[in-house]
């Protein structure tokens, strides 16, 4: 069986173009706004959502997605809460890859088996947990896989030649490649250097590869995924959140339509840039 | 006969960094590759002599260990019950047992070829104890402090510009030491390649709790050595006092065969363990994963963590080295805590009957050695890790003490 995943790049493929992702924090800045800016995401055309599972110390964060993480904390989300917003979010979208971004604190706590069983049950399809490399594998990746989700690893600038296999080796889903050796949203990656990168990686694995940490622009997008398989946009989308809010510090209409107009140049950023990789 | 005593509770951690179920290496991927070189240099660096006898060189003549191990009549004869024994680390150079730990790291990185050093810092000792390091080995220094504590802790803050490092002062969270290692974390990931960081307590990603604890264990093998000297046996009882638990792994984990010997780790309890304001992780936590390692946590039930509070900018850390958690576990060690006013009490009664003004961390210890103390026989022992000098509290402590009338 074909998973969503699949399904989304090969779409892109079809297209001949690069998948486009998008990074939101769950309930942020509350919860009616954030599900309301999932919708707005579909039907401004990006191919995969990346749903983040806000925590209280999020360490290879910047400071917009701290920030955001900290908005839906005080909104009152939770991890449950992000759960019934993926349920939700798969009610009235039955073909949009959705995976759950964040880290591993809230999962141990909720409970691995009980966290995977209404992750699969809610429609999830895959994990990024960023603080679980491969040497944790029994913590959480290998019951995600047995549960049918999943498990996206992160490659970095500092994944060298020994680095390289062990994190690919048990990769699912697609890899995710962090241009910049930094936190989300800080700088932005040199053309070459992600061309260097894909060649390197894709030559150790056949998932597809996408590229975030620090695109911000359409261009950017554009440029980051002809140059490997997908881009990631994560901080500049939170940053029109924290720039919308309303003086209560809840949504407003004009957070969702803004960034549904982003989005919409991202998706043109994406479509214009094809392929050359 | 083998060295390794399968008995023993001095082995850990295993391979993977656990005591048993804490530690670990819960880091970002960009973080691995370091981690790992950190991990075969600190091995590589175990087994040479030469490391040892360099470090062992500044612990002597730099430092000034070995630390006295002081018998504190005045205290003693307060209290009527067990002879009460100091070791002085507050003697040390810098002013705490902090610099025991810098010297291992900072002699590593020299091994490692890195000349750029990252710390955190609650109280300003470990940012100090850093600061000092690199200025002895010429490198180059940033530390990172949450702002409530460059603001209780100024004169440390000063100690380190003088010394040529760099403060960031981070404003995220709370602003104390948790928020610091957050951010310290996230300058690393951005300066991988060439950064090295030295953690200033026994907690984060193995082999960091390991590390740490066996540049501290210095203490314990001291007053172990010391104590036979002077007494002609072991203690009957150990007390530390615990933030991260640094000082206290150091005096402890040379004793934990010893069966006959009681060792208690003191949490700060801030306002009292009931008000929730408090830094108590293993009295008032439960395990999570933080930092890079599991152990336990403040944290609510949704597994976000809650600030700690505590008078002591040293203590005030939501979490505790996975080593203790591991030790709490097994019920080797006793954990126990004192509250801000108890600590303010016995800060001003060391300062009064022994002339020495003891840190604020310390002063936690004191206080509860003061409620077992007595009940013990005056033939009996315990040793208190004396960890820290209270100067860079005194802008703190006074208003409070005139506030209450004690001054």
């Amino acid at each position: 069986m074909t998973s969503r995943i699949e399904a989304a790049f090969a779409r892109a493929r079809a297209e001949d173009r690069g998948v486009l992702g998008v990074f939101v924090s769950a309930g942020d800045p509350d919860r009616e706004t954030s599900g309301a800016i999932l919708d707005a995401l579909v039907e401004a055309k990006v191919d995969m959502i990346e749903l983040g599972m806000p925590f209280s110390d999020p360490m290879a964060d910047g400071p917009a997605i701290q920030a955001a993480s900290l908005r839906a904390l005080k909104g009152g989300m939770t991890l449950a809460g992000t759960l019934e917003m993926a349920r939700a979010f798969r009610t009235h979208h039955p073909d949009t890859p959705l995976v759950l971004m964040g880290y591993y604190n809230p999962i141990y706590i909720y409970g691995v088996e009980a966290f995977l069983a209404d992750a699969v049950a809610a429609g999830v399809d895959g994990l990024i947990v960023v603080d679980l490399p491969p040497e944790e594998d029994d913590e959480l990746y290998l019951p995600a896989r047995e549960a049918g989700l999943d498990f996206i690893r992160l490659v970095t600038p500092t994944s060298d030649a020994v680095r390289l296999p062990v994190v690919l080796g048990t990769a699912s889903g697609f890899v995710y490649y962090v241009a910049i050796t930094g936190i989300t949203g800080t700088r932005s990656a040199a053309a070459d250097s992600i061309s260097a990168a894909y060649s390197r990686i894709s030559a150790a694995t056949d998932l597809p590869i996408v590229t975030g940490f620090g695109i911000r622009t359409p261009e950017q997008a554009g440029e980051a995924a002809s140059l490997s398989d997908g881009a990631v946009i994560g901080s500049a989308i939170v940053d029109i959140i924290a720039d919308n809010l309303g003086d209560d510090g809840r949504g407003t209409p004009e957070t969702v339509s803004k960034i549904a107009a982003f989005v919409g140049e991202l998706a043109s950023g994406v479509a214009a840039a094809g392929r050359r990789g | 006969m083998t060295d390794i005593n399968l008995n023993s509770l001095r082995n850990q951690p295993d391979e993977r960094g656990r005591f048993g179920m804490h530690g670990g290496r819960f880091v970002a991927e960009t973080l691995m590759p370091l981690i790992l070189q950190v991990e075969s240099a600190y091995k590589a660096a175990q087994s040479d002599a030469e490391f040892a006898s360099e470090l062992d060189y500044y612990q002597t003549h730099y430092v000034g260990r070995p630390s006295p191990l002081y018998f504190a009549e005045r205290l003693t004869a307060h209290f009527g019950g067990a002879k009460l024994y100091l070791k002085r680390d507050e003697l040390n150079h810098t002013g705490a047992h902090k610099i025991n730990n810098v010297l291992g790291q900072a002699l590593l990185a020299k091994r490692m070829g890195k000349t750029r050093i990252i710390a955190e810092t609650g109280a300003g000792q470990h940012g100090v104890a850093t600061a000092t390091a690199c200025a002895l080995f010429d490198m180059e220094c940033e530390v990172f402090m949450g702002e409530e504590d460059v603001r209780r802790q100024k004169p440390n803050v000063d100690r380190m510009r003088l010394l040529g490092a760099k403060v960031h002062p981070v404003t995220s969270g709370t602003g104390t030491l948790k928020d610091a290692m957050n951010e310290a974390l996230r300058y690393w990931v951005a300066n991988a390649e060439t950064h090295f960081y030295i953690i200033g307590t026994v907690a984060g990603p193995h082999p960091y709790p390991q590390m740490v604890r066996d540049f501290q264990s210095v203490i314990g093998r001291e007053a172990r050595q010391q104590i036979m000297d002077a007494e002609g046996r072991l203690p009957d009882t150990i007390v530390a006092c615990i933030g991260g638990g640094s000082n206290a792994m150091g005096l402890f984990h040379p004793f934990l065969d010893d069966e006959s010997v009681r060792i208690i780790g003191v949490e700060a309890a801030g306002k009292g363990i009931p008000s929730g304001l408090h830094a108590a992780s293993l009295t008032g936590g439960t395990p999570g994963v933080l930092h890079g390692n599991r152990t336990y946590l403040l944290q609510d039930d949704d597994g976000q963590i809650i600030d700690a509070h505590s008078i002591s900018a040293g203590l005030d850390y939501p979490g505790i080295g996975p080593e203790h958690s591991w030790l709490h576990d097994m019920k080797r060690v006793e954990y126990v805590s004192a509250t801000d006013e108890e600590a303010l009490d016995a800060f001003q009664l060391c300062s009064r009957l022994e002339g020495i003004i003891p840190a604020l961390e310390p002063s936690h210890a004191l206080a509860f050695v003061g409620t077992i103390i007595g009940d013990m026989d005056r033939d009996q022992i315990l040793i208190l890790n004396m960890c820290g000098r209270g100067d860079k509290d005194l802008g703190a402590v006074l208003p409070m003490l005139e506030e209450r009338g004690k001054l």
